[in-house]
């Protein structure tokens, strides 16, 4: 079976793509199941139920998302080869920016949009740095100008990538896409004893713990202050 | 590698695209000016690393390969422009073979696209877009200049084979006109920004029916305005060679003087349209169906004739638009058998 973990900001075209490419999969004759993660509330699951592909979802709810991911991608992948999938995907949103679910040596997607802004590239870590794939979406409504600035700024943080523009409502690209994330050689039984391709986001103070009060004596552990200066400048 | 040998001053001097490498990961080089690249990252506590997610090998893989892919871009020269475009017939929706023995077309040619809406225009697109060698849907071919396709075409982020302009894009930034342009020519690492920026502005004020300057927010632009910005920007500043318009609406601007700007950058231009006038510009016209290339139509002689029948219609109403912008009253007798002289 396959693997592909696909991942990218909240309403940027995930689902949209991943259905596009699942159509132009199967018309390949690859069956491939999703799994959606997310934190409080998805129902992407109907959209992929209606679209006839076995799908799981998984909510993170008060834990980092991420790290749930991290927590269920083993039974995630067991899940896929009991229903003898050609290739799983994983869509989950990278909620922080300083996130990423991508494996080594797993294929790793992740999808952007033009509306998001040109800043964009700069503000997500190694969600968007370590993708092999990036997807950008919603270029039919942009300007000629801000998609080339666009994909030029996403090739200054991450220039080994692929960059691949995917209309997520005509599925144009989606095809181009679909055979780029298949490959024939790839089985994964299991991903125990892989590696992430970076650490996530170090937490562990008083809040993360169910701390709800403000005030020094409250913050224990992990904690940062920002530099505001002393007031006098 | 080289870069393990020059300081970052020597780096930015030789190669000054590293400077937006730089900015857009985050990395302040200042004060670190004599050192290596990798002698620069090494100077980061652990803590730093781990706080902004920082990977020091994947920095220095990634800058060489940015480099590589910059050199690439800036050295593009005349050879390898492209000069034609062919496309070798494929199937439709239901397997049956293309109409056509191939189409070949040259730089400044248009060629418009007509079919009901999902017959198949976009898939046609995306061939051309991914340079298809019978690995597509429709097992469509794709040759440039009359040759198999460099995969450059499929991969590289800087020299993509088509621009699109279609009838719902907009701008988002918040700029103004100038800072927009500014900023695209950079991104295409343009030497004379401000000689591009002066050439786009005028020949979009020859489009647009109203004049606007480099000091508009790009996003208070009329529809015409904008439109004709963007179609003076794709024809000067993309790197594109083939452009594909889907409709112009006919409301402010000049849609002739558009299609002329485009073929005089040597742009090749498909322009899927059911406006008589556009249509009919074209010098031949693909018939799309049922998923397929149905036929191929040379615009005809007595075609010809009519679109000069039509675009006289049209300036009776182009003439109407600005007499009613200008607050006269439209009187009859200007516009009746107008065609004469029009």
């Amino acid at each position: 079976m396959n693997l592909i973990i696909f991942s990218g900001p909240p309403s940027s075209g995930k689902t949209s793509i991943i259905l596009k490419t699942i159509d132009a999969l199967k018309q390949r004759n690859i069956s491939v199941g999703v799994v959606k993660f997310d934190c409080l509330y998805t129902d992407d699951d109907l959209l992929y139920e209606k679209a006839g592909v076995p799908v799981k979802k998984g909510l993170s709810g008060a834990l980092c998302p991420d790290h749930f991911f991290a927590s269920n991608i083993e039974e995630v992948v067991k899940w896929g080869n009991r229903m003898k999938l050609d290739m799983l995907i994983t869509e989950s949103a990278g909620l922080c920016n300083r996130c990423s679910p991508y494996i080594k040596d797993i294929k790793g997607v992740c999808v952007i949009d033009n509306l998001s802004g040109i800043n964009t590239p700069k503000k997500i870590g190694p969600m968007l740095k370590s993708a092999d794939i990036v997807v950008i979406t919603k270029g039919d409504i942009v300007s000629q100008a801000e998609r080339e600035v666009f994909v030029s700024k996403v090739n200054s943080v991450n220039p080994k990538a692929i960059t691949i523009h995917v209309n997520g409502l005509t599925g144009q690209g989606a095809y181009e896409l679909s055979t780029l994330i298949f490959d024939e050689e790839q089985n994964i039984d299991s991903v125990e004893g892989m590696e992430l391709r970076f650490s996530m986001p170090a937490a562990m103070c008083s809040y993360c713990l169910g701390e709800t009060r403000i005030g020094e004596v409250f913050q224990m552990g992990n904690v940062r202050k920002m530099e505001l200066g002393d007031g006098d400048e | 590698m080289v870069m393990n040998k020059l300081t970052i001053e020597q780096l930015e001097e030789k190669y000054p695209f590293v400077i937006g490498y730089f900015e857009e990961n985050k990395l302040d080089t200042t004060g670190h000016k004599n050192k290596t690249f990798k002698e620069y990252l090494d100077s980061f506590s652990q803590e730093y690393i781990e706080d902004w997610a920082i990977n020091r090998e994947k920095l220095i893989d990634d800058l060489e390969k940015y480099i590589e892919q910059m050199k690439q871009f800036l050295s593009l020269d005349e050879e390898e422009r492209i000069k034609s475009l062919t496309i070798l017939p494929g199937y439709d929706k239901d397997g049956k073979e293309e109409k056509f023995q191939e189409i070949t077309i040259q730089t400044s040619e248009i060629i418009s696209i007509v079919g009901p809406t999902g017959s198949g225009k976009s898939r046609l697109l995306a061939d051309i877009e991914w340079t298809a060698q019978g690995d597509t849907p429709t097992g469509r071919g794709i040759l440039i200049n009359g040759e198999l396709p460099d995969k450059k075409w499929r991969f590289s982020s800087n020299n993509r084979l088509v621009a699109q302009l279609s009838q719902n894009m907009n701008f988002v930034m918040d700029l103004q006109v100038r800072e927009f342009l500014e900023l695209h020519a950079q991104s295409r690492l343009v030497e004379d920004v401000e000689g591009v920026t002066d050439r786009i502005i005028q020949a979009a004020n020859k489009l647009a029916g109203e004049e606007f300057d480099l000091d508009t927010p790009i996003t208070s632009l009329s529809g015409g305005q904008s439109r004709a910005l963007m179609i003076a920007d794709t024809a000067i500043l993309s790197s594109s060679p083939i452009v594909l318009i889907d409709e112009i609406e006919n409301a402010g601007i000049d849609r002739k003087k558009a299609l002329d700007l485009l073929i005089s950058e040597d742009k090749i231009v498909l322009m899927a349209t059911h406006d008589p006038i556009l249509a009919l510009m074209a010098d031949k016209r693909i018939v799309i169906k049922n998923g397929g290339i149905a036929n191929i139509v040379e615009t005809s002689q007595e075609e010809k004739e009519i679109l000069v029948e039509l675009e006289s219609m049209d300036s009776i109403i182009q003439g109407m638009r600005n007499d009613l912008r200008d607050g006269r009253s439209l009187q009859f007798q200007f516009y009746r058998g107008g065609n004469q002289n029009a």
